[in-house]
This record gives structure tokens, sequence and C-alpha cells, in this order.
């Protein structure tokens, strides 16, 4: 198993490095994207614990920006020094999902979708309708960007990208912990059998509330990492059509591991920005990401990570493939 | 105060009507496939945009481009479910997500086809009654509510009374048992989709001279459908039409008295209400184990 260990170190150092070196390698458009990229990965993930329990919202991006006009708004109005608006816009947005709550979880499944999209849309809705202290339409504009440190500026992409880095590789190893400790497998067991969970003592509300605060916890990190570097938000950022994007990438990427959303995320944001405008379509390209994403359900029903999952597969001894092999039929 | 009063309630009928069609489709969609096509209101707007192409750009006559738009938009909704929603029979989140990537498409389509800019189409007839002293009804809005009446009652009569009717029915409760009794699923799943995505299809092309289309329209005209569903209970044609109406008068009230935004929150908190209390919606059985 050593050598196992040494080749997942030395992917993982790989992986660290090429986060560290990439910047160089863009050009300075492909860099802003990459800090927005990164900004949604934390927003996949955060998604990713909050289907843990088998709830799909449709409310993640307003949460998402809860977070980012909150922490707008105290930096701007009350003067709060922005890494601290920060946190506590992140945990409005995790105060608001605690008061969603209560009339959301009185609904399952598609109920729940449906449900957490129109309580999103009534939050949406405020801030267009007042423009004190919301900004109506146009939003909040000239939110106060992240003071610099020493000598390192923050409104260069560059420097950005390695804040939202640090930030968002924290939070990926908390949301880790949390779904490997006893609370996230209390998440799965709700997932699969929340009358049995039940029956064995598991408040199934109190753990879906739980993975709900949580999420919107982060998700709300996300949108004030995002406020204070494009520094502008407006309702219009935060709609359905943004929620559609987090639901596709968690989808195509698989959301059965936890690199599963990361990758649908990475790779969908490498094909759309990159490949496609570097090809020269441009109003074509949600169009073809339509048809990337009909074939992606059509043909790749479990997921990107199912591809990851045979490549490791192939390239693992052929004793351990037929022991995973049998692993999954049993289970 | 009675003329506005009166006339509110006359808007209010021409958007029930066009809003039950649209809603009817989408509760037949669901109940006989079980997955919710997100892209219910790009149907719509391709129905509009063809009575764009056809009435407006090669001068055929209204009625026929509505026609048209009928069929054109059935045949869209039977290539969504050859396409996908057929493959995807035991996977309705699949399903969903694939009707997003043919909303994009849809969208897509009619912006490169006729550009992002609002489309004018001039009126086929500006003759109105006048109900009362000031209190108009432009014969415009009065085909839709005669189409939306017309179309609906066939529908209910095909439901109820031909054999078709009856399998689809059947369909909706149990499409095992259904399949038992020599029933096709697969075409009566085709037919569906053609009637469901047809409805939304004619109202989009009956209201494109009263709307003037964008490839963004639909947005708003699927919240709408979905608050309508979800009030009138998920899979309930009778309850879709009933909460398409209660939900146009307050719509339109609260639109005339306060104002568009403070109407779009009512609408949004009444159906929160409505899930709270009884989540299964006005008219939904309670949920099947």
């Amino acid at each position: 198993m050593l050598e196992h260990r040494i080749v997942k170190w030395l992917f993982a150092l790989a992986l660290l490095a090429g986060l560290v070196l990439l910047p160089h390698v863009l050009s300075f458009s492909q860099r802003e994207i990459a800090v927005l990229l990164v900004i949604n990965v934390l927003l996949v993930v955060s998604y990713r614990l909050m289907t843990l329990t088998g709830e799909w919202s449709l409310g993640h991006v307003v949460i998402m920006g809860v977070g980012a006009y909150a922490s707008a708004l105290f930096a701007k109005r009350l003067g709060v020094p922005v890494p601290l608006s920060m946190l506590l816009g992140a945990g409005l947005a995790g105060l608001v999902a605690g008061i969603l709550s209560f009339p959301l979880f009185r609904m399952k499944g598609f109920y729940f979708l449906i449900g957490s999209f129109a309580a999103g849309e009534v939050i949406r809705l405020i801030w267009k309708f007042f423009s004190y202290p919301f900004g109506g339409p146009k939003g909040i504009k000239l939110i106060p960007p992240v003071p610099d440190l020493g000598s390192v500026a923050f409104y260069e992409p560059e420097n950005y990208y390695y804040l939202c880095l640090v930030v968002v590789g924290i939070s990926l190893f908390i949301l880790y912990r949390i779904e490997h400790s006893r609370i996230g497998l209390t998440f799965h067991a709700i997932h699969w059998q929340d009358k049995l969970a039940e029956s064995v003592g598991v408040d199934t509300f109190r753990y879906r509330m739980l993975a709900f605060v949580l999420a919107s916890f982060f998700a709300g990190l996300a949108g004030a990492l995002y406020a204070h570097y494009v520094g502008t938000v407006n309702p219009t950022r935060f709609d359905v059509e943004e929620m559609g994007f987090v639901l596709i990438w968690a989808i195509v990427g698989g959301t059965a591991t936890f690199y599963g959303p990361i990758l649908g995320v990475v790779v969908l944001t490498v094909i759309n920005e990159i490949v496609l405008r570097s090809l020269g379509f441009d109003t074509a390209r949600p169009m073809i990401y339509g048809a990337i994403l009909i074939a992606s359900v059509l043909f790749l029903p479990n997921g990107l990570e199912s591809l990851v999952e045979k490549v490791k597969a192939a390239f693992s001894r052929p004793k351990q493939a037929k022991s995973a092999q049998q692993a999954r039929e049993s289970a | 105060m009675t003329e506005l009063l009166l006339q509110t309630v006359v808007n209010a009928v021409y958007a029930a009507s066009y809003m039950s069609l649209i809603a009817v489709g989408l509760v037949l969609i669901f109940g006989v496939m079980g997955v919710i096509n997100f892209a219910h209101g790009e149907l719509y707007m391709a129905g509009a945009y063809t009575v764009v192409a056809l009435y407006s750009q090669m001068n055929v006559p209204f009625l026929a481009a509505v026609a048209a738009g009928l069929i054109f938009v059935g045949a869209l909704g039977i290539l969504m479910e050859y396409a996908f929603f057929r493959p995807l029979r035991d996977n309705p989140l699949g399903g969903l997500i694939a009707s997003i990537g043919f909303l994009l498409i849809l969208q897509t389509t009619a912006v490169l086809g006729f550009g992002v800019r609002m489309a004018h189409i001039k009126p086929p007839t500006q003759a109105k009654i006048e109900l009362m002293e000031g209190v108009v009804l432009t014969h415009q809005r009065l085909f839709v509510i005669v189409a939306a009446i017309a179309l609906l009652s066939a529908l209910y009569v095909f439901l109820r009374k031909t054999k078709f009717g009856w399998a689809m029915r059947a369909c909706a409760q149990d499409k095992e048992a259904a399949a038992l009794q020599g029933i096709s699923l697969n075409q009566i799943t085709r037919i569906a989709m053609f009637i469901g995505a047809g409805l939304a299809g004619v109202a989009g092309a009956l209201t494109a001279p009263l709307v003037s289309p964008t490839p963004y329209m639909g947005h708003s005209v699927i919240v709408t459908a979905f608050i309508i569903i979800i009030v009138g209970g998920i899979g309930q044609l009778e309850g879709a039409v009933v909460a398409a109406i209660l939900y146009a008068f307050v719509h339109t009230f609260v639109t005339t008295f306060f104002d568009g935004v403070v109407a779009d929150i009512v609408g949004l908190v009444l159906m929160l209400v409505v899930l709270v209390i009884k989540p299964t919606g006005l008219f939904g059985a309670k949920e099947r184990a």
C-alpha cells in the first residue's frame, strides 16, 4: 500500500504546483475567469453538502447572493473591515438558511425544489424592490475591495486568485472533514433511509437544517469573495439561470464523490470559456453548452466522476479492480 | 373606480386564459411522464416566434400562423420525447436537466434567427368591444380567451370520453399497470408531449402580438407556471386551471393597484403559504408512497 500512498502524495503535490503556477500561464482575461472558477468551486461543493441529505435546492445561488449583499453592505455602509464583513456575510447567509428551514423542510423532493426556488425568488425580488439599502434593480456598486496586504494589491486578479485559493482550500478541507465525520454519515443515512434514521433516534429535521445552514454559510462566503472582487452585485446576477449552471455543474460532474462537482465545474468552465471562446463561437455558446448537457445526461448518467473511477480501476492491479467490482455489486 | 375595477377583471380573465393553457400543458407532461419540463417557457417562446416568422415576415394569415405554431411546437415536444425524455424515463432528475439543455438550445436558436431585440408584431385586428364606458376588451384578447376555453374543453372531452384519453389517464396513475393492460407507453407519452407542448405553443402564438416576443420571454412564464402548478397540486389538470384563475386575479389586481414587483412577491408568498399549509397543493391528493 506504500506505493499507492506515494502516488497519491505525488498527485496531490502536482495538483498544488499546478494551481500555484496556473496564473502565470494564463492571459489576463483568463486569470479573471480562474478567480471566478475558484469561487464557483466553493459554491458547487457547498451545494453538494446540501444534497447529501437528499434535498435538491434551487435557492443556493440566492443564498450566495445573501452573503454577497450582506458583506457588501456591512463594508460599505457600516464600515466593517472587509475580511470581517465577509465572515459576517457568510454567517448571515447561514442565519437566513436557518430561518428558511422552518417552512422549507416541511416539504420533500420536488416540492422542496420548487419551495426553495420560491423562497429564493422572494429574497431576490426584495433586493429588486427596495432601493434602500439594496439599490433596487441596479444593485450595489463601488463595493470596497479587500485591503492591500503590504505591497500585495488584491485588485490584481493574480493576487486575488491566491487569496481565493487559500480561503476556498480551507473551506474545502472543513467541508471534507464534515462529510467524513459522524454528522456527515448521518446526512448520508437521512438521504438513503430517512424513516430508519428517525426510528433510531436521529432528528432528521435538525440534521437537514444543519446541512442547509452549513452549506449556506460556505455559499455565502463564496458570494462575499465574489462581491469584493467584482465590486458590484445586482439581483440578476443571482437569478435562476445561474442556479441552473450550479445544478448542471453538479450533475455533469456527479455528486457521489467529493471531487465530482469540482470536476464538473472545472471541465465545463474550461470548455465554455476557453475552448468555445477561442474557437470563435460567441452567441452560439449557450446552444453548444445545452447540447453538451443533454449528451452528458444521456451517455454519462453517473457524471464525469464515473470516468475517473473507471480510469482508476484500469490502472490499479486487476485483483484490486475485481474486489472493487465485487464491493460495488454487493453495495 | 368601477370602470377600473371591471377593466382589471377583464385583464385578469385574459391573463388567466393564457396562463391556464401553459400550466395545463406542463401538468399534462408531468402527469404522464413524471418529469418537470423546464423548457416549457421556451416552447411558449417558440410559438410566439412562429407567428413572428410566418405572420409578420411572410404575411401568412394570423389564424393559419397560430395553427402552424401549435403543430410546430407540438412537433418540438415529440422531438424532446424521442431525444431525451424516453431514454431517461427512469431518471426524472436527468430529464429535468436535459430539458434545461434544450431550453438553452431553443433560446440560442431564437437569438441567432431573430436577434435579441423585441420583435414587434402589428396586431391582426384593432377592433375592440366596449363592454361599458371605459371598459374595453380588444378582439385580440378575446381570441385568446375563446381559444383557451375551446382548447381546454376539447382536452377535457378528449381525456374523459375517448379511449386515448382513458389510456392517458391510466398511464398517469400507474405506468406499469397501464402497460399490463396493453397500453403502449411510448405512444401515450408521444401524444401527451404533443398536446402539452402544443398548448404552450398556441398560447405563445396567440399572445405574440400583445407581448412583443424576446428570446428570453420564457423565463417569467416558467416561473408563473411553476407557481400555478404548485398551488393547484402537481399533476392535477383541474387544479391547474383553478390555480391559474386565482393567480391571474391576484397578480393582475396587485399589479394594477400596487406594483409589478410586489405582485410577483405576493404570488410567490401565496405559493409558499399553500406549500406550508397543504404541501400537496389545493387539489393535490395525498402523495403516494
